[in-house]
């Protein structure tokens, strides 16, 4: 007993604070222009490749530009990007698994067998296929990203659909004479959402993940002067070129994609936890 | 089991023949193409060229000459290795690869289990403990983060290695590491949760009541029962240190295929992008087939069912 209330406090504050991380992350990106110290184009030819020091907290990079000022802007890169992602990703794929699910039959057994052959595919290469399709920027990267990584919630979608249609009142529902509509929406669709955050908390960092592995390699949002922000893989490909003699300037991206990324994993793994026992 | 596998070749096949449509697909639909440079080409050159390559022709002959050699092997000439046909550059640069995913491969199975297996006995101690944050930071942490780090830590502060050559075994042991860590966390995690379900099981007690060895009922009643788990996941991995093998060339400067395809992506290189495209696919879909194989033989019932 004892033992068991100490393990859901501890799981409880990793909860917290993931949450808390997270929260400050997305604050921090969204709230850039107004909290960062310098201007996101401003350049000081004097101090280029300066070390970390009060006016500059995280230093300056090769064109003199304050670190600080660009990390934040970057949060609001990764971030546009992963919710973003993760929400195009939500509505193609649940409403997919949903209909799939819902009507069973022979349209589930098409609809799942589409599913499975986009399961088999490369999911990085298609991505990058597709970015080079939509375009190398943040819409681009955004409808890309969507397009490949809906079928993780249609398969949750219509696996939770199967089950929730035995439930009984559902079965109540239908012969109450609930339209179609009805039953999916109100009786379903609230039951089913569970195991939907939780794969959506996951979808996030992975997309995160994606767009800053491309832009390191330099294959991903290829806007290295943007004044809406600059995504942290960039950064970190630059700093990795001056890693020798500066590594600072890839110290300080690495550790916010890291912590961006490590802190919604925990997230995900708590909510799981609290939304989604089955699944532990 | 050979209906079921030949199910599964049929659907790898359908695999392929999708990605190679959608290559062919997205790749004309892409803007940009791949002779667009910053003079511009006189308008003979440019129909000399676009016939050489058959861009002239009508886009559904485009999509039948390419599948009818990718049919026999040829890729086509690449737009920008003149000498070279695409094929001729992935034979040259998969062996590279497939060492590097090999070796990641090898390292991700050898450290997993003896982590997994210790975390599981031990489960709530220390050592379960510290298992447990490992596997959730290697999970968390990109590869070239941790490519980038081993670089700066091994090769320029300590000077033990070297970093962007390849060339003898010392030279493979940072991209391995990179390659491998990821899957070795995510393994050991998985292996973890399933042997401790596993310990709960009847047939365990069973062993252990009927007076086996404590090692045998791990290694051998235990262990063979987690393994399936662990095989469902084996395609998913390899397609992770597939398209993990591309990073981690790109950081340390190896000349594998994974370097040329992002080079290929930046020059717009159609061929040479399509191309390597499906040998991953290729690779993937037979790494799943294998996969689904071992699954048979692994669990009796399956074996049954067919």
């Amino acid at each position: 007993m004892t033992a068991r209330s100490r393990t859901s406090a501890s799981a409880n504050s990793w909860l917290i604070a993931s949450g808390t991380v997270v929260f400050i992350v997305v604050a921090l990106g969204f709230l850039a222009p107004w909290i960062a110290p310098y201007s996101i184009g401003g350049l000081e030819a004097k101090q280029l490749l300066e070390t970390p020091s009060w006016s500059h907290w995280m230093g300056t990079d090769g064109l003199g530009r304050d670190l600080f000022t660009r990390i934040l802007y970057g949060a609001r890169v990764s971030i546009t990007v992963g919710l973003g992602t993760a929400v195009i990703a939500l509505v193609i794929g649940t409403s997919y698994g949903l209909v799939a699910g819902f009507r069973g039959g022979n349209w589930d057994h098409l609809m799942m067998r589409v599913v499975d052959i986009f399961y088999g595919l490369p999911e990085m290469l298609i991505f990058i296929l597709l970015s080079l399709v939509f375009g190398r920027n943040i819409g681009g990267l955004l409808i890309a990203l969507g397009l490949v990584s809906w079928v993780r919630f249609a398969r949750i979608a219509r696996g939770q659909v199967l089950q929730a249609k035995e439930f009984l009142f559902v079965e109540s529902a239908n012969a109450l004479g609930a339209s179609r509509r009805r039953v999916l929406l109100r009786h379903i669709l609230p039951n089913i959402l569970g195991p939907i955050i939780v794969t959506l908390t996951f979808s996030i960092p992975s997309a995160i993940l994606a767009e800053s592995t491309l832009s390191f390699i330099g294959i991903g949002i290829n806007d290295p002067y943007s004044a809406w922000g600059t995504s942290w893989g960039t950064l970190a490909q630059d700093g990795y070129r001056a890693m020798r003699s500066y590594p600072h300037v890839i110290a300080f991206p690495a550790a916010a994609i890291f912590v961006t990324i490590l802190s919604f994993n925990v997230l995900g793994n708590g909510l799981r936890d609290l939304l989604d026992p089955k699944q532990r | 089991m050979i209906p079921i596998l030949l199910k599964r070749v049929v659907h790898g096949v359908l695999v392929l023949w999708v990605v190679a449509t959608l290559t062919f697909l997205l790749l004309r639909l892409a803007p940009g193409g791949p002779f667009d440079s910053e003079r511009k080409l006189p308008p003979e050159v440019l129909a000399n060229l676009e016939a050489k390559y058959h861009l002239d022709q009508p886009i559904l002959n485009q999509y039948l000459l390419y599948l009818s050699g990718i049919a026999r092997g040829d890729f086509g000439p690449s737009y920008k290795y003149l000498d070279r046909g695409v094929t001729r550059i992935i034979a040259e640069t998969l062996p590279t690869s497939a060492l590097l995913g090999g070796l990641a491969f090898a390292f991700a199975i050898l450290s997993a289990f003896p982590v997994g297996l210790l975390a599981a006995y031990y489960r709530g101690s220390f050592i379960d403990r510290l298992c447990l944050l490992v596997a959730t930071l290697g999970i968390s942490l990109p590869n070239f983060i941790l490519g980038a780090l081993l670089i700066w830590a091994v090769a320029l502060q300590l000077g033990w290695l070297q970093a962007g050559r390849w060339d003898d075994w010392s030279s493979a042991i940072l991209p391995t590491i990179t390659l491998g860590a990821a899957p070795a966390a995510y393994l050991a995690a998985l292996l973890r949760s399933s042997l401790i379900e596993t310990f709960n099981e009847d047939f365990v007690r069973t062993a252990r009541a009927k007076g086996l060895k404590e090692s045998l009922v791990v290694m051998k009643h235990a262990l063979a029962h987690s393994l399936i788990p662990i095989l469902t996941v084996m395609g998913p991995l390899a397609a992770a240190l597939l398209t993990g093998s591309f990073v981690v060339e790109y950081v340390f400067a190896i000349p594998g295929m994974g370097r040329f395809f992002i080079s290929a992506v930046t020059d717009r290189d159609y061929p040479l992008i399509m191309g390597v495209t499906l040998v991953y696919t290729l690779l993937l879909v037979c790494a799943n087939l294998v996969v689904d194989m071992l699954y048979g033989y692994a669990d009796p019932r399956i074996r049954a069912q067919s």
